[in-house]
This record gives structure tokens, C-alpha cells and sequence, in this order.
């Protein structure tokens, strides 16, 4: 195993996931592409700590606030997809254009 | 045995990746999503990271659970019986992504990384708990602060009644 290769696993999980964070409709969608880019930071951070400086904790606690981040990310997401539907019926991207210039 | 094992994983990882927006339903695809997570978790143990791998699996197992129930809410294709296309602008996300797959995939192939330095700690959780306990605790404590202001304002957002609204109003049911 090498750093190359746990790289190339963090890249094709980063694009599968801006992929469909760009392409889906559905709001939920969006946000599965979302977390899926997440998981590839996740790879990328536990590599980068295990190939390069392993005796510092820092890519640890770098792959925890990570965790962390994608529960933010699914709990407040929802929250806003929740008030969307509420509020205007939306629960798909292309209804939700209030704010296109 | 430990190169197989990663292969298997990010085979599995990706192709579930992949996965995620191909199958017709939402439901399948939350679940295929749950997969990605577990061979991702499953690549952090081989990394020697049992804790943080472990914390992986259990947490997104439980929170693609919940995403199943909102999947089911939110659906618009239910399992399959209603075919239609989930998507937009296509060729450009495709062309965008492969385009970010290409730069990202050059700079871990080509970039010169340095040489590790140090040996990984004999236990990697034991020195993690002491790093979140001591040197890193700020981050930790941003962390519960952060979580804490999630919880508050996720159920301020999804309430059905606004900030200024009162629980008897009658425009509101």
C-alpha cells in the first residue's frame, strides 16, 4: 500500500460525489453527493497522517472534526430541505431559484 | 494481503459510490451509500485506524438509516415504478467531475511527496484520546460548540412555527 494509492481512492470518491452533487435534482440527492465528497476527505486525511507524519495526532484529529462535519452537514441539510418543502413546495433544486440573479 | 484487501475495499467503495446515483431508487441509493461508507471504514482500519474506522461504519450505518426515512419522504422515483430522469445539465457534471478526477488523480501520482517521519504510535487511539484531551482540546471543544448550535438551529429551521409565529395563530394549522 502507498500514499499514491489511497490518493487515487480519495480522488474517484471526491468525483463520483461532485458529480452528483452537480447532476441530481432532488435536494436529498444532492446532499448523498455532498457526503460522498466528505468521504473521500476522510480517506485522503487518514492517509496523509499514515504515510507522512504518523507520530503527530493532527491527521487524527483532522479526520474526526471531518466526521464531525459530515454529521453537521446531514443534520442542517435537512433541516433546510424540511423548511424548502415547507415553505415553497420545492424538492427539487430547479423550483428552488429564488435567489438566481 | 493488506494491498487485496485494499483493492477489494476501493473497488467496492467506489463502485457503491457509483452506485449511489445509477440505481433507480433513492432508497437503494442511500443504502448504497451505507456501503461506500463501510468499505471506506473498512480502508481507515487497514490505515491501523481502528477507532476513527469503527466510528465510520457505526455512525454512517446509523445516519444512512435515517436518511432512508427522508429518502422515502422525499422521493421521486419510488423503487423504480415511476421511470425518470433525476437529472440536469448531465454532460457538464460529467465533464467537470472527470475533469476534477484527472487533476486530482495527476497530483497524487506525480506530486513528490515527502518521506514519512516517525514511527505510527504503538496504539493510535490511545494517542488520539490524549491528543483531544490535551494539546488538541481547542478543536474539540470548537467541535461540541459547533455540534451543539447544529442541534439548536436544525430544529429552529425544521419547526413548523417560525420564530415570530405563536403556537395558537390561525393562519397556521
Amino acid at each position: 500500500m502507498t500514499l499514491p494509492m489511497f490518493l487515487l481512492l480519495a480522488s474517484a470518491l471526491f468525483s463520483v460525489g461532485l458529480y452528483g452533487a452537480l447532476s441530481q435534482q432532488a435536494v436529498v440527492m444532492v446532499m448523498m453527493g455532498l457526503e460522498l465528497m466528505i468521504n473521500g476527505v476522510t480517506v485522503a486525511a487518514a492517509a496523509l497522517w499514515w504515510f507522512l507524519a504518523p507520530q503527530q495526532p493532527d491527521g487524527q484529529v483532522l479526520v474526526l472534526v471531518v466526521i464531525a462535519a459530515m454529521t453537521v452537514e446531514m443534520a442542517m441539510g435537512f433541516a433546510v430541505v424540511t423548511l424548502l418543502f415547507r415553505s415553497s413546495d420545492a424538492d427539487m433544486t430547479d423550483m428552488a431559484g429564488e435567489l438566481r440573479g | 494481503m493488506a494491498v487485496v484487501a485494499f483493492v477489494v475495499l476501493a473497488f467496492v467503495a467506489v463502485a457503491s459510490g457509483v452506485a449511489v446515483f445509477t440505481v433507480d431508487s433513492m432508497a437503494r441509493a442511500t443504502f448504497a451509500l451505507a456501503l461506500s461508507f463501510v468499505a471506506v471504514g473498512g480502508e481507515l482500519l487497514l490505515l491501523d485506524l481502528g477507532y476513527l474506522g469503527v466510528v465510520t461504519v457505526l455512525m454512517m450505518v446509523m445516519e444512512m438509516a435515517l436518511m432512508a426515512v427522508f429518502m422515502v419522504m422525499f422521493m421521486m422515483n419510488p423503487a423504480g415504478l415511476m421511470p425518470m430522469s433525476m437529472l440536469h445539465n448531465r454532460r457538464g457534471s460529467l465533464a467537470v467531475s472527470v475533469g476534477v478526477f484527472v487533476v486530482l488523480a495527476a497530483g497524487s501520482v506525480f506530486v513528490p511527496w515527502p518521506t514519512r517521519r516517525g514511527e505510527p504510535p504503538a496504539d493510535p487511539t490511545r494517542a488520539l484520546g490524549e491528543a483531544i484531551m490535551g494539546s488538541k482540546m481547542l478543536v474539540m471543544m470548537a467541535v461540541s460548540a459547533v455540534l451543539f448550535a447544529t442541534m439548536v438551529a436544525a430544529l429552529v429551521l425544521a419547526t413548523a412555527r417560525g420564530r415570530y409565529d405563536r403556537a395558537d395563530s390561525p393562519e397556521r394549522p
